[in-house]
């Protein structure tokens, strides 16, 4: 679930307002930093931390239940946009699609094990 | 409501901005249609695509590698699946894939050199998607849900909607509407899944169109209990323990899910990935990037520390069920209105069985393409003819709400959705299924849609809930009665009650109505092999 917009990192680009699929977060009129205006509505799918372009957003893997965050204890452990560092999104990266090792993946699945 | 704050009009109209809604969108702009497509989220990121990575069910044009590659799972399926449709959707998908390396996807390469086209990265997939969306020339609507569809006497003529992020309302008369809204998971967060509560299924009913094989909606998927990544064949390599560290034998991804989900009704289930090699372990770190994140930040190492999992309800979602389509363009029996991806039957290809992600992969691209470039056809048809229509909002001809309650007593649309997922979730009710809890469960469903015809109130002050609720109702309503129709065990539906295949109940299973929910037989297609009785 959606736990953190940095106060100290958001640019107020409003990415996450704007691809976030069940519509979580609200722009504040006179702040430039969103809102998590509907907490509950977060499906836990990380698409707003792939989005924002200064990771500036934490998602916790935890589905069902609230979970404070600390953020200098994630940005210490590298866990703030560990995400989008891991699919290669982001100036000077490769994409993990380039080397998506499913086929791997499947090779072995279909042989015995 | 007459007046709207945003009019637009096209040749065709495409709901839903997943895999099928973008392949549709980019094929009707290409055969020279004007498309608006809208989607309830944002195009790019709405749906079960875009957060996770899929299998492509991609094949060569090989005669022995199509051959086994349609073989392998028509046991599994029941054989209620098409050969005719399986050919069909092995070589649009080898052509779009192949498109997609031409836009730039960027396939990996393996050791020997060779691109490897079968599996997509959701993210970088459904950006790419986007992208050609709108150099196609394509209008886009985030944050646009369709709340119904409209109509005249001659068929669908386009769908209104509102603006979540504004309030504002929406109007597109259209020609020709494809539906690509995707399955229905009931808000249970599967993965990507909260935004496919089932709203094209209740729109193209309220049209007039079918289901088909709504009964084969049983589809959960192994996750972390405390997670929403849902990634069940990475669990082949799991092995799966009681509480007190005693192996559950049986217990597995595949075959031994019913296992999985029978200790789950008493206690907790526990995996460990302690049957992966080092290549294995690699592999997967590279192919599922978010499938580590959950125990990264959760401070688990899965190979090593077992961790309690789930059954997540994925239901028609990776279930098979979905409109029914009446001919190879993915037309519904509704003039002007075409469905794709998983809000269309995947029976065609998949029989009873989920054909899994690659499958599922395969048919949104596919059954898009063709639904896209029918719409385009369907629309250059009525030319002229499209201009002046008096199309109504068929929500007013159903009855079924758009807005909310006024009496002060009606439900909260909350109560409606728990009371559904309460027939849906439990692996004693859904999972094994039996004829006196289906029937006690349709009872519970009736009571709920009757509440939801009386009006719902949104206390969230969501006005889309209100059509969500109604439809994840009926969507229920139509898989649980399909399922107690089918008195047999086939492909994903198990009856406890009738625990075999019947020879006799070779057919598909075709649901229709909202107040009144009807069951039908439906032949296959001639020509198909019958091998009803032989299969298990």
């Amino acid at each position: 679930m959606i736990e953190l917009i940095s106060r100290e990192r958001c640019i107020g680009c409003h990415q996450c307002v704007t691809v976030c699929p069940t519509n979580v977060f609200d722009v504040s009129p006179d702040d430039p930093v969103p809102t998590i205006a509907r907490k509950t509505d977060c499906q836990t799918c990380f698409m707003c931390e792939l989005y924002c372009p200064v990771d500036a957003l934490y998602v916790t893997p935890y589905a069902e239940a609230e979970m404070p965050v600390e953020e200098r204890e994630l940005a210490a452990s590298g866990l703030l946009g560990s995400y989008r560092a891991h699919v290669g999104w982001g100036k000077g990266r490769v994409p993990a699609a380039a080397e998506d090792a499913s086929y791997l993946i499947l090779q072995r699945m279909r042989a015995p094990h | 409501m007459e007046k709207y704050d945003l009019r637009l009009t096209a040749d065709v109209l495409v709901i839903g901005g997943g895999p099928a809604g973008t392949w549709a969108a980019v094929a009707a702009a290409k055969e020279g249609a004007t498309v608006v497509l809208v989607d309830k989220g944002y195009c790019g990121t709405s749906g079960a695509t875009a957060p996770s990575g899929t299998g492509v069910w991609y094949v060569r044009p090989d005669p022995r590698e199509r051959e086994e590659a349609m073989k392998s799972r028509e046991a599994l399926g029941g054989y209620l699946a098409d050969r005719n449709w399986m050919r069909r959707v092995l070589d649009q998908t080898y052509e779009n894939v192949n498109r997609l390396a031409e836009w730039g996807y960027p396939f990996p390469t393996d050791e020997t050199g060779m691109s490897r086209r079968n599996s997509l990265q959701g993210p970088d997939y459904m950006k790419l998607m986007r992208r050609r969306v709108q150099k196609a020339g394509v209008r886009i609507l985030d944050h646009s849900p369709a709340l119904e569809l409209l109509a005249d006497e001659y068929g669908v003529a386009g769908a209104a909607g509102i603006r979540t992020q504004t309030g504002e309302s929406w109007r597109v008369d259209a020609a020709a509407v494809v539906i690509a809204t995707g399955g229905c998971a009931f808000l249970s967060k599967a993965l990507g899944t909260n935004v496919l509560t089932g709203d094209g299924y209740l729109m193209a009913a309220e049209a007039g169109a079918e289901l088909s094989g709504m009964e084969f909606s049983t589809a959960y998927a192994i996750a972390p209990a405390f997670s929403s990544v849902t990634k069940s064949a990475f669990y082949r390599w799991a092995t799966f323990y009681y509480e007190d560290g005693r192996v559950i034998e049986g217990a597995g991804s595949q075959r031994g899910r019913s296992v999985i989900a029978r200790t789950l009704l008493t206690q907790p289930v526990y995996a460990r990935l302690d049957q992966a090699d080092d290549t294995v372990k690699q592999a997967m770190r590279k192919a599922q990037p978010n499938f580590f994140l959950s125990f990264d930040r959760a401070g688990i190492d899965p190979f090593t520390q077992k961790f309690p999992v789930t059954l997540r309800f994925e239901g028609t979602v990776r279930g098979t069920g979905g409109i029914h389509i009446v001919d190879e363009s993915c037309a519904t029996r509704v003039p002007g209105l075409y469905a794709a991806g998983d809000a269309a039957t995947r029976e065609l290809i998949c029989g009873g069985f989920t054909g899994g992600g690659s499958h599922n992969a395969a048919w949104a691209m596919s059954s898009g393409t063709w639904a896209g470039e029918a719409a385009a056809r369907y629309a250059r048809k009525l030319g002229a003819r499209a201009a002046g229509r008096q199309a109504k909002g068929l929500s007013e001809k159903t009855g079924i709400p758009v807005r909310p309650a006024t009496s002060p007593a009606a439900s909260d649309t909350s109560d409606i959705v728990k009371a559904v997922q309460d027939e849906v979730f439990p692996y004693d009710k859904n999972w094994f299924r039996s004829g006196d809890r289906l029937k006690r469960s349709l009872e519970r469903l009736e009571t709920a849609w009757q509440e939801v015809r009386e009006g719902l109130r949104a206390n969230d002050g969501n006005l889309v809930r209100i059509r969500e609720t109604a439809a994840m109702t009926a969507t229920a309503r139509w898989m649980l009665t399909s399922a107690l129709v089918r008195t047999e065990t086939r492909g994903m539906h198990r009856r406890e009650d009738f625990p075999d295949q019947d020879p006799h109940q070779h057919y598909r299973l075709i649901s229709s109505g909202l107040d009144r929910v009807e069951v039908r037989p439906h032949p296959l297609a001639q020509g198909d092999p019958v091998f009803g009785g032989a299969a298990t």
